[in-house]
């Protein structure tokens, strides 16, 4: 388990240190003339965007991970239920009104449309409802945040404010600054925090919330912590890098086999091959490719979604013989 | 031991009263939808209505759910697992209560319903028999002093009844109150030291299996009777 982490660790590390190091040769000549210019594409370009890439792979990782658990459902993943369309649209909202480059502003609007999200599925489960309907409602949620977003953007005030937050949506961690990673670093964090406390209260949910219940877990608390944990850093993740697909989905199933399909025992390794896959698909997408500009969310799906298929195949070949 | 006054789960459960003494072995028996989920549930203090449930003296209620989930396990009829996970940590949960983890003790409840083949197996690999004696042994591990078992050999075979209903045996000779909802009224009446007969919610019978499972009751509440050829409808 620890050794999983350790290693896990080390390749998130590694691939943050490729980030942050990509063309070692064109980097070393600029030293060599200008220090203050390669000193400034270091700090205040590459390391924003090693530590994103490291920070939002990690939550989306984790929150998946705890969904799925908190869910009882392999298929869970804050861009499926909700969240993430939520914080989406909070976040054009506010890039409409106060402009694409008001950092804190989106932050909060991000948070804030995660947490509407998040809480109206959570008012829709009072009463005791089944994680089959809880799907449910996260897929309508879900729908919902990205109509509205659409129609958000089919009303945008000029065609540049379009252009920006279409590309925005795309998701991307390019010319991202220490500010952006100093708004949204504290929310993510907070957010992580309240969900991995949640671990052992998930791994007693694998046996159903009565049992959960009948085990000493106060099963509402532990809903609310990774609910309200989840809106936390997936909204500030969505309102620095806008929608980045399918890490949250995919990476739960890629540890779950190594340790031993615990629910809460998936969380840190989740977290940890979430930040080695963003990363990972952050270097893929500055590969020049015919002149253009690959987007971080496309690539992540372009990866994710065929992985996931031949993941739900292998997994029917075992289930249905 | 476990003392029930008045308790009531509309419209299931009627109200009903009955206690049950520490090293005693219970059975819960009645058609299906007579309520024997419903008030396994009641008394492991996952449902609240009217009535109240004593373990030693304290209301269920008032107890922390941590000092309760020490007290009691409580074992449902369904027999799914959602995640892949290994036998052994599946009966690791049922030590969470304490805060400790022993191998040992582990082993000991899986190898107490022969399920010691499957510690290190994916339980989603099992049939429902084998699954059902893991669930149990989760139940089993951290040796409560009331066990709320609901129909747990329903899925097995014949051997592994016999052997589930002698490790409940242990559970009673070591001192704890097992409450068991059966449907094997042969097992029920040989194996149990008194029987509860619930029907449509209402507690009709309590007592000695010989003494609740008369020709009377069979034909009255299970609409069966028995002759010399075995069980036929009456």
């Amino acid at each position: 388990m620890t050794r999983l982490n350790l290693s896990l660790a080390a390749l998130a590390l590694l691939l943050a240190t490729a980030s942050l190091c990509s063309d070692p040769a064109g980097m070393l000549a600029l030293w060599q003339r200008s220090p203050e210019a390669a000193r400034a594409i270091l700090i205040e370009l590459r390391l924003p965007r090693a530590l994103l890439a490291l920070a939002i792979g990690g939550s989306l990782g984790l929150t998946g991970a705890a969904m799925q658990g908190l869910l009882r459902n392999p298929l869970a993943s804050p861009d499926v239920l909700g969240p993430s369309t939520g914080a989406a649209l909070g976040a054009v909202i506010v890039a409409y009104t106060f402009g694409i480059a008001g950092t804190l502003a989106m932050a909060l609007g991000g948070i804030g449309g995660s947490l509407a999200a998040l809480g109206l599925l959570l008012l829709l489960s009072r009463g005791g409802a089944s994680t089959a309907t809880l799907l449910l409602a996260g897929v309508a949620i879900s729908a919902l945040g990205g109509a509205l977003t659409n129609l958000a953007l089919s009303l945008a005030p000029s065609p540049y404010a379009l252009y920006d937050v279409l590309f925005w949506l795309l998701g991307s961690l390019a010319d991202r600054s220490l500010l952006h990673v100093a708004v949204a670093l504290p929310p993510l964090l907070i957010g992580c925090a309240l969900v991995l406390s949640g671990r052992r209260g998930l791994d007693a949910l694998a046996l159903g919330e009565d049992v959960a219940a009948s085990l000493g877990v106060d099963v509402a608390r532990l809903r609310l912590r990774i609910v309200v944990g989840t809106a936390l850093a997936v909204g500030a993740g969505v309102a620095v890098a806008g929608s980045i697909g399918f890490i949250g989905l995919v990476v739960p199933h890629l540890v779950r086999p190594r340790v031993g399909g615990r629910p809460g025992a998936a969380l840190m390794p989740s977290a940890l091959a979430g930040a080695a896959l963003l990363c990972a698909a952050d270097l893929v997408v500055r590969l020049p490719v015919a002149g253009h500009d690959l987007k971080l969310g496309v690539v992540t799906a372009l990866i994710g979604a065929p992985f996931f298929l031949w993941l739900i195949v292998r997994q029917r070949e075992v289930i249905e013989p | 031991m476990l003392d029930v006054n008045g308790l009531a789960r509309p419209p299931i459960l009627a109200p009903l009263s009955f206690s049950i003494a520490a090293g005693e072995l219970v059975g819960l028996v009645g058609p299906n939808g007579a309520g024997k989920t419903t008030l396994l549930r009641a008394l492991a203090g996952l449902t609240t209505g009217p009535g109240t449930v004593r373990i030693d003296g304290t209301t269920l209620t008032e107890m922390p759910a941590r000092v309760r989930a020490r007290r009691l396990a409580w074992l449902p009829a369904d027999r799914g697992t959602v995640w892949p996970m290994r036998g052994r940590d599946i009966v690791a949960l049922g030590m969470m209560p304490l805060g400790v983890r022993d191998e040992a003790a582990i082993d000991a409840a899986l190898a107490a319903v022969d399920a010691n083949g499957f510690a290190d197996r994916d339980v989603q690999t099992l049939s429902t028999g084998e699954r059902a004696r893991v669930l149990l042994a989760r139940a089993l591990v951290a040796r409560p002093e009331l066990l709320l078992l609901d129909e747990p050999i329903a899925n097995l075979d014949p051997e592994h009844r016999l052997g589930v209903l002698d490790a409940l045996r242990g559970e009673a000779a070591r001192g704890a109150a097992v409450v068991v909802a059966l449907h094997d009224l042969d097992l029920a009446a040989a194996r149990c030291d008194r029987l509860l007969l619930l029907d449509c919610g209402r507690l009709i019978a309590d007592g000695p299996p010989d003494a609740v499972l008369t020709a009377a009751t069979l034909a009255q509440v299970f609409k069966v009777r028995r002759d010399e050829t075995g069980w036929q409808r009456a």
